[in-house]
C-alpha cells in the first residue's frame, strides 16, 4: 500500500512540476519575445554597407538575412577577405576555401559635360549620394558614395565612371614591419 | 632661480636618457638661410582640412600674401614666403613618410622680397573670436611638430576654466636645438607670445618648462620674464626623454594626467610650443604671417646649426647649407626617436619640420637582426604611459587589433622608448605605428558604414511613405470623381486621366510655346482626338 502512495505522490509532484515549469516557460516566451532575428543585425553591422548587390541580394540587409538562413559568407566583394574573416568569427563558421573576389574601394564620378539630367542614376542610388533634378546637372557626393556602381548601368549616356580611391597623404597607412606571405595558388 | 626650485615637480613613469648630441648644432647662433631657387608650399600643412588655393598660375605674389585659405575651423592658411611668381599649382612630393604627392603651390622668387602691407593687430580692440580668426588666417600652427591649428586651441577652452598654460621649451629629442636657440636669442618675443595666449585663455598660472640641459635658454627666459614684468614661472625640469611630449610635460609641471579620451583643456591645461608663441607674437606685433621657422640641421654634416628657413625651401637646397659629409646615405626629418626618413629630397621644409639629421652608417648603424621577444619587460619599464609594449607587440604583429585596443594602444604616443631599450632589437614602435594607423582607418570605415546604414534606412522609410501617400491620393481621387458608377476601378482611372488632362491644359496655358506657328497646329491636332483618346486609355 505504501508503495502505491509513494508512486502516486511522485507522479503528482513531477506532473505539477512539469505543468508549472511549462507555464513559466510559455509566459516567458511571450513576455521576453524578441522581434526579428538579432543575429541579422549583428551580421549587417559586419558588412561594409556598400549596398552594391554584387552578392546577389538586395542590399547589405538582404545579404545579412540570407547569411542568417545559411547562405555562404564569401559573396561580399567590397568586404573582401577581411570581411569574410569577420563574418566567420561572428558566426563560428569556416572561411570558405573558394576565396573571396576582392575589389578595391571605388567611387562614382559623373562627367558633367555629358550628363543630360535624366535622374535615372538618382533613382538607382541606394544611399542618396547623387544630387540633382530633372534637366539639371547631377553630381555625386564623394564622401557618401559607397562605390556600388548601381548608378552606372541605368545611365543612358554612359557618363558615370567608377574610379578607384587613390592612396594619398591623408589615407596613407604605415605598413606592417612583417612581410606578408600570401598564397598565390 | 628660486621659482624653479620652489615649484614641486612631478614625475612620469619610465622614459629613457639617450645621448643628447645637442652640442654639435649648438656652436653657432641662428643663421638666416639664403633664398632658394624655388619654393614649394604644400596646401595641407596643419592638422584638419587642407587649405584651398586662392592664387592663379602666373600671378605675381608679394611676401606674406595668402596663397591658401583655411577651409573650416580646424585648418590654417598658407602664405607666400617671399615675393615672386606662381609657377604651378600641382601635386608635388610631400614631406611625409610616404613621399606621396600633395597639392602644392610652386613659387619662383623674384629676389626683391617685397612685403605686403603689414599692420600690427590691436588686441584690445578685437574680440577673442576675431583674434582667433586672424591667427587662423595668419597660418599660425603648433610648431613642436604636431601642427595643430593654434587658434583652435585658444578658442576650444571657453567652456572650462583654464588653470595652467604650459609653454613647452623642453625639447627632449636628441640632436635638436631649434627651440633652445630661439629661447636664447629671442626670449622676449617668446614671452610676449605667451602673454597673448594668457590674455586669451586667462589661466591662473603660466608655466614655461625647460629641460635642465639648456641652462642658457632658461636664464634668457628668466631675464625676459623679469624685464617684461610678467608673473610667468620658468621651471627647469630634469632631462629625460620624452619630457617634451605635451602630455609628459603637463604631468611633470602640474601632476595632471591626460587620458587619450580627453583633451587637455577639459582638465584645465593648454600647452603651446615656444616656437608657436614666437610666431604668434611676430604676427600680432608686426603683421607677419607664419612664413619661416627655425630648423636644426645636424648629424653627419660639416657645419651643423640652426637656420631660419623659409617654409617651402626644398630639402635638397636646405641640406646643402650644412655641407653633408660624403658618407651620408639618408636624411631624417624630426628627431632620431620619432622622426622619419625623408623619402624624396625634392620635398620642401614645412611648418612641421623642426630638425633635419644627415644620417650615415657610422652615426646610425643598421639595427642588428630582430630576435624573438623574451618577455623581459624592459619595454614596460620605460613606457611613459605605463603600457605593456610586449603584449601590444604580440597582438599588433598578429593583427589582432581588438586585443591591442583592449590593452590601451590608443594611449601610445609612439615615442619609441620601448624600441630603444629592447634587448632583442624588435622595432616595437614600428609595429605600433602600423597597428594605430590600421585601427584609425577601420574606425573611419566603421563610422562611414554606420552612416550609410542610417541613410539606407531613411531611404526605405521615405519610399514607403511616398507609396502610402500615392495610394491615399488615388483613393481620394476615386471619391471625388463620384464612385457611383458601376465599375469603381474604371471610374477611378477615368477620373485620374481627366485630372491629368486638366493639369496638362493648365501647364500649356501657363507656358505658351516659343514657336507659335507649329504650336497652333499641334494644339489643333491635339484637341480633336482628345475625347477619342480618353476611353481608349481608360480601356488599356
Amino acid at each position: 500500500m505504501e508503495n502505491i502512495d509513494t508512486v502516486i505522490i511522485a507522479v503528482a509532484v513531477m506532473t505539477l512540476g512539469a505543468a508549472f515549469l511549462g507555464a513559466a516557460l510559455g509566459w516567458a516566451s511571450e513576455r521576453f519575445r524578441v522581434e526579428g532575428n538579432p543575429i541579422i543585425d549583428q551580421i549587417e553591422r559586419a558588412l561594409p554597407q556598400t549596398q552594391c548587390g554584387q552578392c546577389g541580394f538586395p542590399g547589405c540587409r538582404g545579404y545579412a538575412e540570407a547569411i542568417a538562413d545559411g547562405e555562404a559568407i564569401n559573396l561580399c566583394a567590397p568586404g573582401g577577405e577581411a570581411g569574410a574573416r569577420k563574418l566567420a568569427d561572428l558566426l563560428g563558421r569556416e572561411i570558405p576555401t573558394a576565396g573571396v573576389a576582392e575589389k578595391p574601394p571605388q567611387f562614382a564620378v559623373i562627367d558633367e559635360n555629358r550628363c543630360i539630367g535624366c535622374t535615372l542614376c538618382i533613382q538607382a542610388c541606394p544611399v542618396d549620394a547623387i544630387v540633382g533634378a530633372a534637366k539639371q546637372l547631377h553630381t555625386v557626393v564623394g564622401s557618401i558614395c559607397t562605390g556600388c556602381a548601381l548608378c552606372a548601368a541605368p545611365c543612358p549616356v554612359e557618363c558615370i565612371e567608377m574610379k578607384t580611391i587613390a592612396e594619398t597623404v591623408d589615407n596613407w597607412k604605415w605598413k606592417s614591419p612583417v612581410f606578408q606571405i600570401r598564397r598565390v595558388a | 632661480m628660486q621659482s624653479g626650485l620652489s615649484r614641486k615637480l612631478f614625475r612620469f613613469k619610465g622614459g629613457v636618457e639617450p645621448d643628447t648630441h645637442k652640442a654639435e648644432s649648438a656652436e653657432a647662433p641662428i643663421r638666416k638661410a639664403p633664398l632658394p631657387s624655388r619654393l614649394i608650399l604644400p596646401l595641407h600643412q596643419s592638422v584638419g582640412a587642407r587649405a584651398t588655393p586662392c592664387v592663379r598660375v602666373g600671378e605675381t605674389l608679394r611676401k606674406g600674401q595668402r596663397i591658401g585659405n583655411a577651409d573650416g575651423w580646424i585648418s590654417a592658411a598658407v602664405h607666400a614666403p617671399t615675393s615672386g611668381k606662381v609657377l604651378a599649382i600641382e601635386d608635388r612630393p610631400a614631406a611625409h613618410p610616404s613621399g606621396l604627392p600633395t597639392l602644392s603651390v610652386v613659387i619662383e622668387p623674384d629676389g626683391l622680397d617685397t612685403w605686403i602691407e603689414r599692420a600690427p593687430l590691436d588686441l584690445t580692440a578685437r574680440s577673442p573670436d576675431e583674434v582667433c580668426g586672424a591667427l587662423r588666417d595668419a597660418g599660425i600652427v603648433g610648431l613642436g611638430g604636431a601642427v595643430f591649428p593654434t587658434h583652435a586651441k585658444l578658442s576650444a577652452a571657453k567652456s572650462t576654466a583654464i588653470d595652467e598654460v604650459v609653454i613647452n621649451g623642453a625639447e627632449c629629442e636628441p640632436f635638436m636645438t631649434c627651440d633652445d636657440f630661439l629661447m636664447r636669442e629671442r626670449a622676449e618675443d617668446v614671452v610676449r607670445g605667451a602673454s597673448i595666449f594668457r590674455d586669451l585663455l586667462e589661466p591662473k598660472r603660466v608655466l614655461i618648462g625647460i629641460e635642465d640641459n639648456k641652462p642658457e635658454a632658461a636664464r634668457a627666459m628668466r631675464r625676459a620674464v623679469e624685464a617684461l614684468g610678467f608673473d610667468f614661472e620658468v621651471v627647469v625640469v630634469p632631462t629625460r626623454y620624452p619630457t617634451g611630449a605635451a602630455k609628459q610635460l603637463i604631468r611633470v609641471l602640474t601632476g595632471k594626467e591626460i587620458p587619450s579620451t580627453r583633451r587637455s583643456p577639459e582638465m584645465g591645461v593648454q600647452c603651446f610650443n615656444v616656437g608657436t608663441a614666437y610666431s604668434a607674437w611676430r604676427f600680432v606685433a608686426f603683421g607677419e604671417p607664419l612664413i619661416s621657422r627655425i630648423v636644426t640641421l645636424t648629424g653627419n654634416v660639416e657645419s651643423a646649426g640652426n637656420w631660419e628657413t623659409l617654409i617651402g625651401t626644398p630639402f635638397e637646397e636646405f641640406v646643402a647649407l650644412g655641407r653633408p659629409k660624403p658618407d651620408t646615405e639618408r636624411f631624417l626629418m624630426g628627431g632620431p626617436m620619432m622622426g622619419f626618413e625623408i623619402p624624396d629630397l625634392s620635398a620642401p621644409v614645412v611648418k612641421a619640420c623642426n630638425c633635419v639629421i644627415a644620417a650615415s652608417l657610422s652615426l646610425f648603424p643598421p639595427p642588428p637582426p630582430e630576435m624573438p621577444c623574451i618577455r623581459c619587460g624592459a619595454c614596460a619599464e620605460v613606457c611613459p604611459h605605463e603600457l605593456q609594449p610586449f603584449e601590444l607587440y604580440r597582438f599588433s604583429r598578429a593583427q589582432k587589433f581588438d586585443k591591442a585596443v583592449e590593452l590601451s594602444i590608443d594611449e601610445c604616443i609612439k615615442c619609441g622608448c620601448c624600441a630603444y631599450v629592447c634587448p632583442s632589437r624588435i622595432p616595437l614602435v614600428q609595429y605600433f605605428r602600423f597597428a594605430k594607423s590600421e585601427i584609425d582607418a577601420r574606425r573611419k570605415e566603421k563610422a562611414k558604414a554606420d552612416a550609410t546604414r542610417a541613410r539606407v534606412e531613411q531611404r526605405k522609410a521615405r519610399e514607403e511613405r511616398l507609396k502610402a501617400e500615392k495610394a491615399e491620393r488615388l483613393a481620394a481621387a476615386v471619391k471625388t470623381s463620384g464612385a457611383g458608377g458601376g465599375d469603381g476601378a474604371d471610374a477611378a482611372k477615368k477620373a485620374l486621366i481627366a485630372a491629368a488632362a486638366e493639369r496638362a491644359r493648365l501647364q500649356r496655358e501657363a507656358h505658351p510655346p516659343k514657336n507659335p506657328e507649329t504650336a497652333v497646329d499641334a494644339e489643333a491636332a491635339e484637341k480633336t482626338p482628345d475625347p477619342a483618346v480618353k476611353p481608349g486609355d481608360a480601356a488599356r
